[in-house]
């Protein structure tokens, strides 16, 4: 399966059988010059829609929500020191955790690359 | 993931300045401001454009604020029943900082107060004040003098440590002007006044133009290489470095001058002892709280973390009892926040209880249910660098 999409602008991408969650190119648009992320816990019991991650731009502060429900299982350590990676690379190097998800159907719930561009062209 | 409300554009009934056009073509991100279709950033974006301010030259349209023109007799001595500054004394080409006070000693706004004549004034106030700030003016003094908005006199502000040299190539040599003067220019035929002063903590200038000529006062700065557009984003993270206050956050109408710490905004000649002590509004009030009898404190606070710390978090001390567990409190809150592009690193200013105040108190910050480590800092974070001629 490619990459899904939520209406807040997260993306998840399923890597083996684990889930990796970034923002959108357009998330880090809107949002702005990157300079803060604070990931979740490791371990962390997350339910889809969770607010999992935080993001502070210099303009602003928003929240990562957790795409499909299940436990954290690895955060993007490099943000700590790079959180500017989110902007420059939101879906490569700017990752920002993976999570083990506990209902294998969620993700299909999620929007395809098509649906979300027609979401971006409603927004634009 | 996204705040819709801060992106959100264009609701209804909001005012455009006459160089809302220049910033659409240099690629603005308009956000409603004030009342205003303002830019908060440019292309560049708001780091690039704050650097860019401390490196060379920044231009800024704020012509969103007030400019209220005072004139009649006895006009120092009037507006000195409202603010707690010497006027009487300011030469015609000089401004000072006052704040309009109320019966409370709270501060009703901000202003730059420049004497253009013996009995003429130039107010700059700020643009979400202004309607209330002229109805206050005119209750007060408009049976005395003549009150004056000017909606139709932009306002930009030329910003850097290069401001100078910029307006020397156009022919202005400008070095017998220091800061806090202003004078009546001409420039390219144009006519526009210039204050030495600005809200960047750098040397600079605000200009005053007529809507008609603000097009070409604008695009003739920006002729020059050293001149960029820069937006109201790093304007605030510009004024926060420099330690300034931002109306309506680090100074209310429920914050005294004393407590804001802005002393020095009270001149001498208005304190206890000087030639025209008191009468002010809030007078009874401010002055025995010379100089620092406050129960709360504005002071600079340094996050130790990587964290930005906002506007409205909590600010706690850590005080051990006998079991050896921590009991914390609040003592204070943050008024202003956000990241520090010159030191790469977040900044803040906010009110504590003056037994916390001391410079390098470290205390907590609350911040998603966490608590986070900050100093107590001196302000400015970043030096300032007015022009004195010498």
């Amino acid at each position: 399966m490619s990459t899904r999409y939520t209406d807040d602008h997260e993306w998840a991408r399923e890597e083996d059988d684990l889930v990796v969650v970034g923002i959108t190119d357009y998330a880090q648009q809107q949002l702005g010059e990157i300079v803060f992320v604070e990931p979740p816990d490791l371990d962390r019991e997350l339910a889809k829609g969770e607010d999992a991650a935080v993001i502070e731009s210099v303009k602003a502060a928003g929240e990562v929500k957790a795409p499909v429900s299940g436990i954290v299982v690895a955060v993007n350590e490099s943000l700590a020191d790079a959180p500017e990676k989110v902007n420059e690379a939101p879906d490569g190097e700017g990752w920002i955790f993976k999570i083990k998800p506990s209902d294998s159907s969620e993700m299909a719930s999620l929007m395809d690359h098509a649906a979300y561009s027609s979401l971006l062209e409603s927004l634009a | 993931m996204i705040d819709h409300h801060s992106v959100m554009n264009s609701p209804e009934n909001l005012q455009r300045t006459a160089l809302f056009d220049l910033h659409q073509q240099a690629g603005a991100k308009i956000v409603p401001f004030a009342g205003y279709e303002m830019p908060v950033n440019y292309a560049d974006g708001i780091i690039k454009e704050h650097l860019h301010t401390r490196e060379k030259a920044g231009l800024f349209d704020v012509s969103h604020m007030g400019q209220i023109r005072v004139s009649g007799s006895n006009a120092a001595l009037l507006l000195e029943t409202l603010m707690p500054i010497d006027i009487v004394s300011l030469q015609p080409g000089q401004q000072r900082y006052g704040l309009l006070l109320n019966a409370q000693g709270g501060i009703i706004d901000d202003l730059m107060v420049a004497r253009i004549g013996e009995n003429e004034f130039m107010l700059v106030v700020n643009a979400a004040c202004k309607i209330n700030d002229f109805n206050h003016l005119n209750n007060q003094l408009g049976s005395r003098l003549q009150l004056e908005m000017m909606p139709h006199q932009s306002l930009l502000a030329l910003q850097g440590p290069a401001a100078a040299q910029v307006m020397q190539r156009l022919g202005q040599e400008l070095t017998d002007m220091g800061f806090m003067s202003v004078r009546k220019l001409q420039v390219k035929g144009i006519t526009c006044w210039f204050s030495r002063s600005g809200y960047t903590g750098e040397d600079g200038f605000e200009i005053s133009v007529d809507d008609d000529h603000a097009v070409e006062i604008a695009e003739t700065l920006l002729a020059d290489d050293e001149v960029k557009w820069v937006g109201l984003g790093a304007r605030d993270s510009l004024r926060l470095e420099a330690g300034l206050c931002l109306y309506g956050h680090d100074i209310t109408d429920q914050t005294t001058p004393i407590e804001g710490n802005l002393l020095w905004a009270v001149s001498k000649a208005r304190r206890r002892g000087g030639e025209r002590v008191g009468g002010f509004p809030g007078d009874d009030i401010i002055l025995p709280q010379i100089p620092k009898q406050v129960s709360k404190l504005l002071v600079g606070l340094s996050p130790q973390g990587r964290a930005p710390i906002r506007e409205g978090a909590i600010i706690e001390d850590i005080e051990g009892n006998e079991i050896g567990r921590q009991i914390a409190r609040q003592i204070g809150a943050v008024t202003s926040g956000g990241f520090s592009p010159s030191l790469g690193k977040p900044i803040c200013m906010g009110y504590v209880d003056i037994k916390h105040s001391a410079e390098n108190n470290v205390l907590n910050a609350v911040v998603r249910n966490k608590r986070l480590s900050i100093n107590v800092s001196k302000l400015p974070f970043v030096a300032r660098n007015y022009y004195r001629p010498t």
